[in-house]
C-alpha cells in the first residue's frame, strides 16, 4: 500500500500529539492529584432519603481541625442546603461534599470553579474542595431537571473563622434542642 | 479534465424507484430541518433575553424538539437517503426490493411522527401528552410512552434500512466474486456495522426499561444505568452523523474541487478505525457522574484521544485532495492555489467552510475530552458551542452543500440558483462564527446550557474579555442569520424540485482515486474480522462499569424511585383526552 511521505509525517505527528495529550492528563490525574468524581461516595436509597442519618438533615458538619463534611440534597428545584439557606463554610478549610438527588438527575456547580458534579438519584457524589479566602459563590443546577430548572440556584458563603464558629455553635445548639 | 466523460444518464433515469425513496427521505429530513431551525431561533432569542415569545416552561419543550428534530431526524433521514443513493450508485444496481425500501422508510417515518406528537403535545395544555425530557431523555424524567415507542420504531427502521444495503451488497458480491468492495459501499457497510453495535445500548434501555416504566409496568428504573446505556449509544451517534459528511469529503469534495481522491486504501483505514473506536468511549460523557470508577473514565479518555487519529487523517486527505484539484485547474504557489478553487460553486464552498469550522470544533473537542479540564466546562454553554461546530456545521452544512449537487440528480432538474446557494452557505458560516464563539466564551464564564433563563439572583456571571451582554447579542444575531440561512436553503431546494427537467442537470461523474484499492491489503475488506474486534473492544470497555452500576445502583431497576409527579403517562392520557373532548363538546353545545 502506497502512503505519501507527507502523509506518513502527518500520521507520526498525529500520534505524538495524541500520546502527548494522554500523558499530560495522566500526569494531571496521577501526579498532581486532581480529583475526579468516582464511585467512592457509594450509594443511597433515594426513597428513604429522609430517614438517612446524614441526608435526612443535610448540612455542614465539622470532622477535624480544619475539615468539614457538607451533605447536599438536590430536588426539584432547590438545593438543601444552598437555596433557602446558603451553604456556610469557614475560610482556609478543607471541605468534602456529598451530593445526591431525591427525584431526578440534577447538577451541582459552584459557579466559575471546577467544583462541578452530577447529582444522580441513588448515587452519592463525593469531592473535596479547599476554600482559601472568605467570599461568596453562586450555586447553579446545570443539568436540566424539569420545567423550573432555570430557577434552581443557591449560594455558598465562605465565612471568616470566628463568624463561622459562632454560627456553627448556634446551629449545634438549635439542633440539640 | 475527467468531467467530460461520465454516465450518459442522470441517476433518476437509471434508478427511478431508488430516486423516489431517496427523495422521500430527504423530504422528511428537510421538513425537520425547517422546524428545528425555527425552534433554534426561538431559543437563541429567549435565553439571551433579547425576545421572549414563549413561556419559560415551554422552552424545554422546544429544546427537546430542536435536539430530536435536528440531531436525530434531519441528520439520520439525510443519511438513509444518501446511503441509499451511494449503494445504488457505487454498485451500479438497484435495491433488491423497492417495496422493502418503502417499508423501512415507512417505519422510520411513523416512529418519527409519534415521537414528534409526544414532544409537541407539551405545547398544548391539558392534552396530557408531553415529552419534555430533551433528546437525552435521562430517567427519572419521564415522557409519554409514545415518545419511547416512536423512538424504538425509528431505530428498528434504521436497522432494516441497513439490511437493505447489505442485501444489495450480497447480490452484487455473487456477481462480482473476488472484486474489492467499491469505496462508497465499503463506507456504508462499515458505518452500519458500527450503528448496529451502538444502537444496542439505546434499544435495551428503551425496550426493557423505559417503555415498560412509562406504561407503569415496572415501578422504577436505575437512573445511572439508563444514562450509561444512553451514552453507550450517544457517542457513536456522533460518528453516525459524521460518516455521511466524511463520505462526501472523501468521495465528492475532491471531484468538486476539480481533482480526485488521494488514496482509496487510507480512506478505508479511516472508516475501520471509526468502526473500532466509536463505541468504547461513551463514558467520556460521564466524567462527572458518581458511581463510575475513575479507571473506567480513564480508559474511555484514552480511546477518545485515539479517535482523533482518523479525523486528523481525514483533514489531511481533504486538504491534499483540494490542493490536487486546484493544481489541475491551473493553481500554483504555496498558497496561491487556493484562489484556483471553484469558490462560486455552493456545493464546494459549503463543504470547504464546513471543514474550516470543523477544525475549530476539533480544538474545543480536545478540551472536552480531557477528563480534568472537562470539569470547568461540563454542561456549560461551551458544549453547545462545540457541537454546533461539529454536528451543527461540519455535518449540517456539508449535507446542505452536498444537496446542491445531489438533489438535481434525483429530480432531474437544475439547481434553482447558485448565487442564492452561495449566499446561504456563507450566511451559515458567518452566523455560526458569531453564535459558536459566543457560546464557547459564555461557557467559560460558567453559563449553563439547557436553561431558559440563565440570569440568576444570587450571583452574576463574569467574562474576562468583552461583556456578558455582548455575548448575548452575538448568540441572538448568529442564531438569526442561521435561521435565515435555512430558509434560503429550503426555498432553493423547493424551487429546484419544481424546475424544468433537464438532460444533464448536474455533472454527476465521480473520478477514480489517484491510488486505487488494488495495492492495499485485502484484509481491509474482511468485515467479519473487524466486526469481531469491535465487539471485543466494547465488551472490554463496558462489562465492568455496567456490572458495577447494576450491582451498586439498586439492581437493574433501581429501587423505590417515585414516578415524578410532573409528567403524566400511560392511561392517564386517555382519560384526560376523553374528559377534555367531552368538556369541549359540552361547551360548544352550551
Ligand atoms: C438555525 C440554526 C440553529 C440555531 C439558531 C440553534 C440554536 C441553539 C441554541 C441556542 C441551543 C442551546 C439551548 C440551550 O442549551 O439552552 C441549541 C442546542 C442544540 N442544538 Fe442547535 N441551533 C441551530 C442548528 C442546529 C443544528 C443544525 C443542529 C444539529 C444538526 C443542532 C443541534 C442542537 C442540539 C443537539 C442542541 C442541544 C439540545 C439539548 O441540550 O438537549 N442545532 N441550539
Ligand atoms: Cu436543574
Ligand atoms: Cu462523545
Amino acid at each position: 500500500m502506497e502512503i505519501h511521505t507527507y502523509e506518513k509525517l502527518w500520521l507520526a505527528l498525529a500520534l505524538v500529539l495524541i500520546v502527548g495529550f494522554i500523558g499530560t492528563i495522566t500526569y494531571g490525574a496521577a501526579g498532581v492529584g486532581i480529583e475526579m468524581i468516582d464511585d467512592e461516595g457509594g450509594t443511597v436509597d433515594p426513597a428513604t432519603l429522609d430517614d438517612h442519618p446524614k441526608f435526612g438533615d443535610p448540612g455542614v458538619e465539622k470532622t477535624g481541625e480544619n475539615s468539614y463534611d457538607v451533605y447536599v440534597v438536590a430536588r426539584q428545584f432547590v438545593f438543601e442546603p444552598g437555596t433557602t439557606q446558603p451553604i456556610r463554610v469557614p475560610e482556609g478549610s478543607t471541605v468534602t461534599f456529598y451530593v445526591t438527588a431525591a427525584d431526578v438527575i440534577h447538577g451541582f456547580n459552584v459557579v466559575g470553579t471546577n467544583a462541578n458534579t452530577m447529582a444522580i438519584p441513588g448515587q452519592v457524589a463525593k469531592f473535596t474542595v479547599e476554600f482559601d479566602e472568605a467570599g461568596e459563590y453562586g450555586l447553579v443546577c446545570n443539568e436540566y431537571c424539569g420545567s423550573g430548572h432555570h430557577v434552581m440556584e443557591g449560594k455558598l458563603v465562605v465565612m471568616e473563622q470566628s463568624e463561622f464558629d459562632s454560627w456553627y455553635e448556634q446551629q449545634q445548639q438549635e439542633g440539640s434542642n | 479534465m475527467a468531467t467530460a466523460s461520465g454516465p450518459a444518464r442522470t441517476f433518476v433515469d437509471r434508478f427511478p424507484s431508488e430516486a423516489g425513496v431517496i427523495k422521500a427521505n430527504l423530504l422528511v429530513s428537510f421538513v425537520a430541518l425547517g422546524i428545528g431551525a425555527f425552534f433554534g431561533l426561538v431559543q437563541a432569542l429567549h435565553r439571551t433575553d433579547i425576545l421572549r415569545v414563549i413561556d419559560s416552561a415551554d422552552y424545554y419543550t422546544m429544546l427537546t424538539g430542536h435536539g430530536v428534530l435536528l440531531a436525530i431526524v434531519f441528520t439520520i433521514f439525510f443519511l438513509t437517503g444518501f446511503f441509499h443513493w451511494a449503494t445504488a450508485r457505487s454498485l451500479d444496481r438497484p435495491a433488491v426490493s423497492t417495496l422493502y425500501s418503502w417499508a423501512w422508510f415507512g417505519l422510520m417515518t411513523t416512529g418519527t411522527v409519534l415521537a414528534t406528537i409526544a414532544i409537541l403535545g407539551g405545547l398544548v395544555p391539558n392534552l396530557g401528552i408531553s415529552a419534555d425530557v430533551l433528546f437525552t431523555f435521562y430517567a427519572p424524567l419521564q415522557a409519554h410512552p409514545i415518545f419511547y415507542i416512536g423512538l424504538a420504531m425509528f431505530i428498528v427502521g434504521t436497522w432494516l434500512a441497513g439490511a437493505d444495503w447489505f442485501l444489495s451488497y450480497r447480490a452484487w458480491r455473487s456477481d462480482n466474486k473476488g472484486e474489492r468492495i467499491p469505496l462508497q459501499m465499503f463506507m456504508v457497510l462499515t458505518t452500519m456495522i458500527m450503528w448496529y453495535l451502538a444502537t444496542l445500548g439505546v434499544a435495551v434501555s428503551v425496550v426493557f426499561f423505559l417503555i415498560p416504566w412509562s406504561l407503569g409496568l415496572i415501578p422504577s428504573v436505575n437512573p445511572l444505568l439508563t444514562r450509561t446505556l444512553f451514552w453507550y449509544f450517544g457517542h457513536p451517534i456522533v460518528y453516525f452523523w459524521l460518516m455521511p459528511a466524511y463520505m462526501m469529503w472523501y468521495t465528492i469534495l475532491p471531484k468538486l474541487s476539480g481533482g480526485r481522491l488521494f488514496s482509496d486504501p487510507l480512506a478505508r483505514v479511516v472508516f475501520l478505525l471509526f468502526l473500532l473506536l466509536s463505541t468504547p468511549v461513551g463514558i467520556h460523557h460521564q466524567y462527572l457522574d458518581p458511581g463510575i470508577a475513575e479507571g473506567f473514565k480513564f480508559i474511555a479518555m484514552t480511546n477518545t484521544m485515539f479517535l482523533l487519529l482518523p479525523s486528523l487523517l481525514t483533514a489531511f486527505t481533504a486538504v491534499a485532495s483540494m490542493e490536487h484539484g486546484a493544481r489541475q485547474r491551473g493553481g500554483e504557489g504555496y498558497l496561491r492555489w487556493l484562489g484556483a478553487l471553484p469558490w462560486r460553486d455552493p456545493a464546494f464552498t459549503g463543504m470547504a467552510l464546513a471543514g474550516i469550522l470543523f477544525a475549530a470544533g476539533g480544538f474545543s473537542g480536545m478540551i472536552n475530552a480531557g477528563m480534568n479540564i472537562n470539569y470547568l466546562i461540563h454542561n456549560t454553554l461551551w458544549v453547545p458551542g462545540h457541537f454546533h461546530l461539529t454536528v451543527g456545521t461540519a455535518v449540517a452544512l456539508t449535507m446542505m452543500a452536498g444537496s446542491y449537487w445531489l438533489v438535481p440528480q434525483l429530480t432531474g432538474t437544475k439547481l434553482y440558483s447558485r448565487p442564492i446557494g452561495l449566499l446561504q452557505v456563507i450566511m451559515w458560516f458567518v452566523g455560526m462564527v458569531f453564535m459558536s464563539n459566543a457560546m464557547h466564551r459564555a461557557g467559560l464564564a460558567g453559563i449553563p446550557r439547557r436553561t431558559a433563563e440563565p440570569q440568576y439572583q444570587n450571583f452574576e456571571f463574569l467574562t474576562p474579555i468583552g461583556s456578558i451582554f455582548e455575548l448575548r447579542v452575538q448568540i441572538a444575531l448568529g442564531g438569526t442569520l442561521l435561521f435565515l440561512s435555512v430558509v434560503l436553503f429550503l426555498f432553493n431546494i423547493l424551487l429546484t424540485s419544481l424546475g424544468e427537467e433537464s438532460d444533464r442537470p448536474v455533472d454527476e461523474y465521480l473520478p477514480e482515486p489517484l491510488s486505487g484499492p488494488e495495492g492495499s491489503p485485502r484484509v481491509l475488506d474482511n468485515l467479519g474480522l473487524w466486526t469481531g474486534i469491535a465487539v471485543v473492544l466494547v465488551i472490554l470497555a463496558y462489562t465492568l462499569p455496567l456490572a458495577g452500576i447494576i450491582q451498586n445502583g439498586g439492581g437493574l431497576f433501581g429501587g423505590g424511585l417515585p414516578i415524578p409527579a410532573t409528567v403524566s403517562a400511560g392511561l392517564d392520557f386517555v382519560t384526560t383526552l376523553v374528559t377534555t373532548t367531552v368538556n369541549t363538546l359540552l361547551e360548544v353545545a352550551a
